[in-house]
């Protein structure tokens, strides 16, 4: 294998014929992809076609049924999120997620929970820094924050443990655009920074625009991968919105 | 703590040092043994409250540290040596009880608390050689500390107050701290504490384990206290008391217990009036309290600020656009 020739193409995650579903039902089938480091790579395709399974089962939410999956060449198939985490993978599942009964200190405290609460509170001020609007409430009911708050108190939560890979579900729902852009930018601004971030999102247009790769899925299967740019200026790009078929199926 | 809570806590303190002073001897009795249950419930106040974790087997612990102490007294050791023995031997035993909680939830847990209770109640009482069975063991002296004997009523009060607060103190800086709210986040949703890295295996053994050890510790003070014991207090029917103290005062809310043993110790005493009627006077009182405040008495509190922010926040919505109709 081309990993093995040359150490610095080592992809920060590579997923390997993995088979992971729920009880009795696959949904991810035989799926394989490597993720470039310190890239964006958007993954995208229609509901139900397995983008969440991907992601869960990459952070040991899933145990795959079979297959391999690799983190800069180390085997992480069975690893729980405890493990995950400590290796510096953070995980923001798509919708709520938050604890609405503690405050939003103690929900960003709990997230610093892998890495002892000294070093977690020295950090909390420069997560807060990034999203004024939670700072302001730092001391409300996490659930009494609105939708768009919640997403970034949850954000900011995940990037408290300077991931090396930052897995994302779906950031943009609820966000107002202008709070997208921030996002997106802070995403872009960390990729640069070396983080490796695998994303999914449904306001494709704007998310390839920070992407490098994209790869589509189709009922647990991959369907595309390519560079970003390449995607944007596609003129069938828009039917991978719709989700309808991307290669050949004609209206 | 704000300052209105310090200077609550300073009341309190200073009303349960001046009452025994004010209470005939079975008044003190009963104001300790209402301490003993707060210890206890405060413990199972964790399982359930705080780590949402069904337990219906807490009286046992609490009967496997009142024998402990008793057989090791019995046997010539020290009150000193049974308290800590006690204490692990529930904690170890309440580890135990909780890998059942790491396969089956709610009521299946449940009945598997109740049957774990059950069993241990059995061995309390048809293992003689151990336990003294139904005639049970009778005169369990009491310690004494710093060469000072706790024999008398106010002293060995005193005595409980003191271990009381230690152990509430010691349980209230873990709650507080993030570690104590992996707790909280294991019940409100497994999934998402798993995913912060919280260890939820360990967490639901450890939340079982430390009530567990909470009972024993209760257990110890309770043998000490009312001098002899049998397998009576530690049936099935003790856990579903507990757990409704725990329930009635308000389930992860930490002074829950005092106000939730109140309610289970102390109230039926003064309901003596009421004799057969008891029951159904207490009963009632339950399931219309579950009705109206199912979140215990101490929601309360919080109910009446959520009215009031709530009532707040509207008005100044309505100002707001009451300005901005009188611009337009
Ligand atoms: N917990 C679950 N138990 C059983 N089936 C599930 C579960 N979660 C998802 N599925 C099924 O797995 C398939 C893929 O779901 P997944 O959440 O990965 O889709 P997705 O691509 O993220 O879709 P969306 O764009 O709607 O978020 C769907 O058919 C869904 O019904
Ligand atoms: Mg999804």
């Amino acid at each position: 294998m081309a990993a093995n020739m040359n150490p610095q193409d080592t992809p920060a995650i590579e997923f390997e014929d993995v088979v992971a579903g729920y009880k009795d039902f696959m949904i991810l089938n035989n799926l394989s992809f490597k993720v470039r480091p310190g890239s964006i790579t958007l993954l995208i395709g229609p509901n139900g076609a397995g983008k969440s399974t991907v992601l869960k089962t990459l952070f040991g939410l899933l145990k795959p049924r079979g297959g391999r999956i690799t983190l800069g060449g180390v085997d992480i198939t069975a690893a729980d999120p405890k493990t995950l985490l400590a290796r510096g993978i953070a995980f923001v599942p798509q919708g709520r997620n938050l604890f609405g009964q503690l405050t939003v200190m103690q929900n960003l405290e709990l997230g610093g929970i892998t890495l002892g609460m000294k070093t977690a509170r020295e950090r909390i001020p420069e997560v807060l820094d990034l999203f004024p609007r939670v700072r302001e409430r730092s001391n409300s009911q996490a659930s009494a924050l609105s939708g768009g708050e919640q997403k970034q108190l949850e954000i900011g939560r995940a990037l408290l443990l300077r991931p090396k890979v930052l897995l994302i579900d779906e950031p943009s729902i609820g966000l107002s655009p202008l709070v997208v852009q921030d996002v997106f930018k802070l995403l872009r601004k960390l990729a640069a920074g070396g983080t490796t971030i695998l994303m999914v999102e449904q306001n494709v247009k704007s998310a390839l625009k920070i992407s490098d790769d994209a790869i589509a899925l189709e009922s647990g299967r991959l369907v595309l991968h390519k560079p970003a740019s390449e995607l944007l200026a596609d003129p069938h790009i828009e039917r991978l919105f719709l989700g309808g078929a991307i290669e050949t199926r004609a209206a | 703590m704000n300052k209105r809570n310090v200077v609550l806590a300073f009341l309190a303190l200073a009303a349960l040092l001046v009452a025994p002073h004010f209470l005939k001897s079975y008044g003190l009795y009963l104001l300790t043994y209402w301490l003993v249950f707060i210890l206890a419930t405060m413990g199972l106040n964790l399982t359930v409250g705080y780590a949402g974790q069904k337990s219906l087997g807490h009286a046992a612990f609490f009967g496997i540290g009142a024998y402990t102490v008793a057989i090791m007294m019995k046997a010539g050791l020290s009150f000193w040596l049974g308290l800590p023995a006690a204490a692990l031997l529930c904690f170890l035993v309440g580890l135990a009880l909780g890998f059942p909680a790491l396969r089956v939830q709610t009521i299946y847990l449940a009945f598997a608390t109740l049957g774990f209770n059950t069993a241990a109640w059995l061995v309390m009482r048809n293992e003689e050689w151990l336990t003294g069975g139904t005639f049970g063991i009778n005169n369990i002296a009491r310690p004494s500390l710093f060469g000072m004997s706790l024999d008398g009523s106010l002293a060995y009060y005193h005595f409980t107050l003191g271990m009381t607060i230690i152990f509430a103190a010691l349980l209230w800086g873990l709650l507080r701290s993030p570690w104590g709210k992996a707790f909280t986040a294991l019940r409100d949703n497994p999934i998402r504490a798993e995913s912060l890295g919280v260890d939820i295996r360990g967490y639901t053994l450890l939340s079982f384990a430390i009530g567990a050890a909470y009972a024993g510790i209760a257990g110890a003070l309770f043998a000490s206290l009312v001098q002899f014991i049998d397998p009576a207090p530690f049936t099935v029917g003790s856990s579903i008391m507990m757990y409704l103290m725990v329930v009635v005062g308000g389930p992860g809310y930490f002074l829950g217990p005092v106000l939730g043993a109140a309610v289970g110790v102390v109230l039926p005493e003064w309901l003596r009036f009421a004799q057969a009627w008891y029951l159904f006077v207490f009963g009632t009182a339950v399931v219309l309290l579950m009705i109206w405040l199912p979140d215990g008495l101490l929601s309360i509190p919080d109910r009446l600020r959520a009215r009031r922010e709530a009532r707040e926040a509207s008005a100044a919505r309505s100002a707001a656009a009451a300005r901005h109709g009188g611009n337009a």
